[in-house]
């Protein structure tokens, strides 16, 4: 083993001390007693009760968790339909779904925010929970079409010619045979979505009500007076969070093979 | 024409420009086993598509008892399918498979458990009604896949290569099985198989298909002793084809000059006169030796295979033709000179007009 390559060993290094640093830090300082953040003053609790008690932080937590749902259940549903509804259609009409669909994936936040932000005010929505949801549906909708194109491409296409052949109609087939087969892949999909909608703070700032904190709103307005204790503590439980919903969609997702 | 159960009548189909059938007709009797035999890509599985629904035709029809039934979608069809790769719900349990289709007409719960465990006896497979289809083997799943299309009694039932994937031993099982089944239930079996011996064996007629038409249609004697054309005798039991010319044609029994000698063959009702040209299929067991007459031939080579001892020849116009004998060896070494002839009921003359390559 004498001639590996260091590479390996060094893109480890930058990674650790970048990505993992960082949130060590976080992650230790929440537990920190003292008021400062550079300062270590023993071990406690106290920002995480303080956090607890924040009304304010409590309902921006309602406000993510319900547009995370509903954005996710909404792209599930319009992704899916999208998915199986390629899977019928003529190969040359296919790329261009295909790019249609995938475009708003490769588009910068910044700008997907700004062009809803202009299209809400020119329909005369009013901004808020609305605006929110509509908004995160649309840049959910690709990852479950993605997802659920894949396992549906990757289905046995017999399957529901079976079906049909037994005597299933098209409606039967798909609700029997096709949505079972392919929710392990909705069900990933929808908490990939749930991750993507519940950290999202671009889209979000551009298309929400003077009133409507998300929690991630909720963290930058709150930074710009500076890192509190509190925010990091914040920060963990979210991280926590995150790491449990997608260690669980991996697990979904590897069920299929 | 009361016992007529299932009638193909011109069927065309295309894909993409590209033509698979050319007028594809079959008429097929209540209780037969009729076999598609034909080379991958003859068309062989998009006629059983047609059949099943899966396909529609861009000509012709399909009647199924007399009822055209060619624009009904395939759950309207009265015909059930075993698909080659079995198509196996992956997330039903092995009786759910079964009972699916009975699920769907409304049947009561009770009765389908007894419809399905009856089908699983049918293809002891009984016990295994809870067990998921990843959980069988490839043997089991094919039985499961069988029970599932049988437990509907369907009017037709469409095997498409069911046993492709099984090996040798468990083949030749299933197909002592699939008979036992058809004769026992009084099904109609449209199977298909690009083996040749699976068709000989199984089938009451074998249609003969190459590129999208039917060569031949008529029982495994007919087909075997009685080639229609070179296709078929290459085909089935890979006969020697023999070009020549008619010198007279006395009764039906035609002498015909070939590579450097003259042979008999069979014609009734040929219509070959003196001066013909002829092409006849001969049978590698029915090819002789003999000391005078016949045609001059050089032993090529000798190998044995499956019991069967095979002795190349070549001819005087460079034709190669295969005898064969059962036993080990026969006294000839390769290069030396023999002469062969066959007797005049075991050469048939065939067409060649469909013949581009084998």
């Amino acid at each position: 083993m004498k001639n590996r390559t260091k590479l390996p060993n060094i893109y480890l290094g930058i990674i650790l001390f970048v990505i993992y640093l960082p949130i060590v830090l976080v992650v230790v300082y929440s537990f920190n007693e003292s008021k400062i953040s550079s300062v270590w003053g023993g071990f406690s609790l106290r920002w995480y009760e303080t956090l607890f008690r924040d009304k304010d932080m409590f309902e921006a937590l309602v406000n993510s968790i319900v547009l995370g749902l509903s954005s996710s259940l909404a792209a599930a549903i319009i992704g899916t339909l999208g998915a199986v509804g390629f899977t019928k259609i003529t190969a040359r009409t296919k790329n261009v779904v295909e790019y249609i669909s995938m475009l708003p994936m490769m588009t910068p936040e910044i700008i997907l925010g700004m062009v809803f932000m202009a299209f809400f005010s020119l329909l005369g929505l009013p901004f808020g929970m609305t605006t929110l949801i509509i908004g995160h549906t649309a840049f959910c909708i690709p990852y479950i079409y993605m997802l659920v194109k894949a396992r549906l491409v990757g289905m046995d296409k017999s399957l529901p010619e079976a079906a049909r052949d037994l005597g299933a109609s098209e409606t039967r087939v798909f609700f029997d045979i096709t949505l079972p087969l392919i929710a392990p892949a909705i069900a990933s999909g929808m908490l990939l979505s749930f991750a993507m909608s519940f950290d999202d703070v671009i889209i979000s700032l551009f298309v929400t009500g003077v009133n409507v904190n998300t929690l991630p709103i909720k963290v930058y307005t709150s930074l710009k007076t500076g890192v509190t204790p509190e925010i990091n503590a914040l920060c963990t439980l979210m991280l926590a969070f995150t790491i449990l919903v997608v260690t669980v969609s991996a697990l979904l997702g590897r069920k299929k093979s | 024409m009361s016992d007529t159960i299932l009638e193909l009548d011109h069927i065309e189909k295309s894909f993409g420009g590209t033509s698979v059938l050319h007028g594809v007709s079959l008429s097929v009797q209540h209780g037969e086993f009729v076999t598609l035999l034909g080379p991958s890509g003859c068309g062989k599985t998009t006629t059983l598509r047609i059949i099943a629904g899966l396909e529609t035709p861009d000509a012709g029809r399909v009647l199924l008892r007399g009822t055209d039934m060619t624009a009904a979608p395939p759950e309207k069809r009265d015909v059930n399918t075993v698909f080659q790769n079995y198509a196996l719900f992956p997330h039903m349990t092995v009786a759910a498979n079964i009972g699916y289709s009975l699920k769907l007409k409304k049947m009561p719960r009770t009765e389908i458990a007894a419809q399905v465990q009856q089908a699983l006896e049918l293809v002891q497979l009984d016990g295994f009604g809870t067990r998921m289809p990843a959980e069988l083997s490839g043997g089991q799943r094919q039985r499961v896949a069988i029970a599932r299309a049988l437990v509907n009694r369907p009017s037709v039932l469409l095997l498409d290569e069911p046993l492709g994937a099984l090996d040798l031993q468990l083949r030749r099982q299933m197909q002592l099985e699939l008979k036992r089944l058809q004769k026992q239930l009084g099904l109609t079996f449209i199977y298909i198989t690009h083996d040749q011996e699976e068709a000989l064996n199984m089938s009451d007629r074998i249609a003969v298909m190459h590129e999208g038409r039917f060569e031949q249609v008529g029982t495994p004697a007919e087909v075997y002793d009685r080639p229609r054309t070179s296709f078929v005798a290459r085909f089935v039991g890979t006969a020697n084809i023999v070009k020549g010319q008619v010198l007279q044609n006395e009764e039906g029994i035609l002498t015909v000059h070939t590579a450097g000698g003259q042979v008999p063959a069979l014609c009734c009702n040929c219509g070959k006169g003196a001066g013909d040209g002829v092409t006849l299929a001969v049978r590698s067991e029915h090819v002789e030796f003999c000391t005078e007459g016949g045609i001059p031939a050089t032993v090529k080579e000798k190998t044995f295979a499956g019991g069967m001892l095979r002795i190349s020849l070549a001819l005087e116009n460079g034709d190669e033709l295969v005898a064969s004998r059962h036993g080990i060896d026969i006294a000839l070494s390769a290069g030396e000179g023999v002469r062969v002839t066959w007797s005049a009921q075991n050469a048939v003359p065939v067409d060649t007009h469909t013949e581009a390559q084998v």
